[in-house]
């Protein structure tokens, strides 16, 4: 199957999801599955660099919250619609991610996933300090409560969930694309041995950059609609431990070395957080508790994620 | 004629460690070349110079006619420089068909500039696989192997890349002696294609038998260069291997 092919089932079963959102006529659905969505975003864009290339960040959120930032920042300058608005945020985070790459990439292992948290803090305290944006007290953004498409009228949070579908489309698009092309080979001989790599031709500072700038772009992306969603930024919300921790936590769960886990992983936290916010009050940090626990359990049992569970369960039932 | 690989005074350090000191080494274009030395004498040091794995502080090297100074690893494999690893490094998430088309894609595709079809590269990873007699395995993992066919895969990958020179670093190691016979008859039949190898080597018999000139690295700095025969009685070469 090609890459329009794929792109055309994603959109197909967007256009599905939505149909169904309809046919329940539960407004919360949009407001649930827009956080949903926005973390398939996260975590696939998460894999691309540390699930193909084996680099992990640890600085997820200050890529989300550079893409909700710039939107405030427009905002404030030169409103644009939102989908102007996730344009800038990839550019700004990409670029970010380029940087970050230029600069940290000749580190391995642990010393640059704690680089990568060192990111994270420098940008929320810059952020903590430029009142433009509000500082540490935070920006309100009033949102709208329709929008008109056309002659249409169309609820906020729905237009906002169908942007975010069609970036979940396009991003697991282009994360399964390179993982079947010459880039994604190459961004797998850097996971598994990046000597051998330079060694059999793979030019592998740049594969890692073009990973660190295009991972970072689709989080910016899925960061700058967040201020319209939540009405009111603040640091310690864009910056929060969950967009860091989920970015991480969902792509091992659901198996890192192919699109469709992140996929799965996001699909299952992502619902379990959203029931328990709904259902279950035990205070605000349990969602990051739950995820947690979930992590060790798998890092334990299944390190290669329900993906490789399958795998591994099919290859031995080939085997006998 | 200019020498295919030509390496000028290059000296290396690691810290207060002089691992290589002033090092000049040609290789001519086709020939064989032994490079033996004790543990710790700065082969694997003086290959990763060459490669551009490491870089060297002082003296250039230079392939083909041209300098290589500042050029990544990975540049001078599109020049045509290949090695294998002392200890086999795998990609080891990759079946061996895909281990040989990672060279394919990245070397032979950039360097020649054209599009291979697919079914043109399977067939060639296939057919590189079967010079190494590991074409029954095309499609199982690195770990599935045993020690001697991961050497052979180290080098099946190295000549995927279709280089000029290869550089074996210590091939047969750890082999038994019929295994041994096995990578030697190989590296003899890649260099009457016209490859020039560098052997890097313990086994004696081995490289005697390989190496048409024999160069010794004793302590950073080359103490002998010639015919093998000679240099296996260069007294300096006995002293460096027996001691006074």
């Amino acid at each position: 199957m090609n890459a329009a092919k794929f792109a055309l089932i994603a959109f197909f079963v967007g256009l599905l999801v939505l149909a169904f959102a309809h046919w329940l006529k539960i407004d919360y659905f949009f407001f649930a599955g827009y956080t949903i969505l926005q973390f398939t975003v996260l975590a696939t864009a998460w894999n691309i660099l540390g699930g193909y290339c084996g680099y992990v960040n640890f600085g997820s959120a200050a890529f989300f919250a550079l893409g909700a930032y710039s939107s405030v920042f427009m905002h404030k300058v030169y409103p644009l619609p939102v989908p102007a608005l996730m344009l800038v945020g990839a550019v700004v985070s990409g670029i970010v991610g380029f940087g970050m790459g230029y600069l940290t990439l000749r580190l391995r292992g642990a010393f640059f996933a704690i680089a990568t948290l060192a990111l994270a803090v420098v940008l929320q305290t810059l952020v903590v300090n430029w009142d433009f944006v509000g500082g540490s007290r935070g920006a309100y953004i009033i949102r709208p409560e329709t929008i008109d498409i056309g002659s249409l009228q169309v609820n906020y949070i729905e237009y906002l969930f169908v942007l975010m579908l069609v970036l979940a489309a396009i991003v697991l698009t282009t994360a399964r694309t390179i993982e079947r092309s010459q880039l994604g080979f190459g961004f797998a001989t850097i996971r598994d041995d990046e000597m051998a790599a330079e060694a059999s031709g793979v030019p592998t500072l740049r594969l890692k950059l073009i990973a660190t700038t295009l991972s970072g772009a689709f989080m910016g992306m899925a960061g700058a609609p967040f201020p319209y969603y939540i009405g009111y930024l603040q640091p310690s919300s864009a910056f929060g431990l969950e967009y860091a921790v989920n970015s991480i936590a969902m792509p091992m769960i659901g198996g890192t070395t192919t699109w469709i886990g992140p996929l799965i992983g996001s699909l299952l936290l992502g619902t379990a957080q959203q029931y328990t916010t709904a259902y279950i009050s035990l205070g605000t940090g349990v969602n990051v508790l739950i995820v947690g626990v979930i992590l060790i359990v798998f890092v334990i049992i299944a390190p290669n994620g329900l993906v490789g569970l399958v795998q591994e369960w099919l290859r031995k039932r080939r085997k006998s | 004629m200019s020498a295919l690989l030509h390496v000028d005074n290059i000296s290396k350090r690691f810290g207060g460690f002089v691992a290589l000191d002033g090092i000049e080494l040609e290789v001519q274009a086709g020939e064989r070349l032994g490079l033996i030395g004790p543990n710790g004498s700065g082969k694997s040091t003086l290959v990763n110079c060459i490669c551009g794995t490491l870089q060297n502080e002082t003296g250039n090297v230079t392939f083909d006619g041209h300098k290589l100074d500042g050029l990544a690893a990975h540049q001078r494999t599109h020049r045509g420089l290949a090695r294998s690893f002392q200890l086999p490094r795998p990609f080891h998430s990759m079946s061996l068909a895909d281990n040989l088309r990672i060279p394919l894609l990245y070397t032979v595709r950039a360097r020649e500039g054209m599009l291979h079809a697919h079914s043109d590269l399977g067939a060639r990873c296939h057919e590189l696989l079967d010079m190494v007699g590991l074409a029954a395995k095309a499609q199982q993992m690195p770990r599935d192997l045993t020690q001697v066919e991961m050497r052979k895969l180290e080098l099946a990958r190295a000549m995927a890349a279709e280089p000029k020179l290869l550089i074996a670093d210590e091939a047969m190691a750890g082999l038994s002696h019929s295994e041994i016979e096995d990578i030697l008859a190989l590296l003899v039949r890649l260099n009457e294609r016209g490859i020039t190898v560098i052997l890097i080597e313990h086994i004696m018999s081995a490289v005697m038998s390989f190496s048409q000139r024999l160069a010794v690295l004793v302590s950073g700095r080359k103490v002998a260069d010639g015919k093998p025969e000679d240099v296996v009685r260069d007294p300096e070469v006995v002293r460096a291997y027996l001691g006074q």
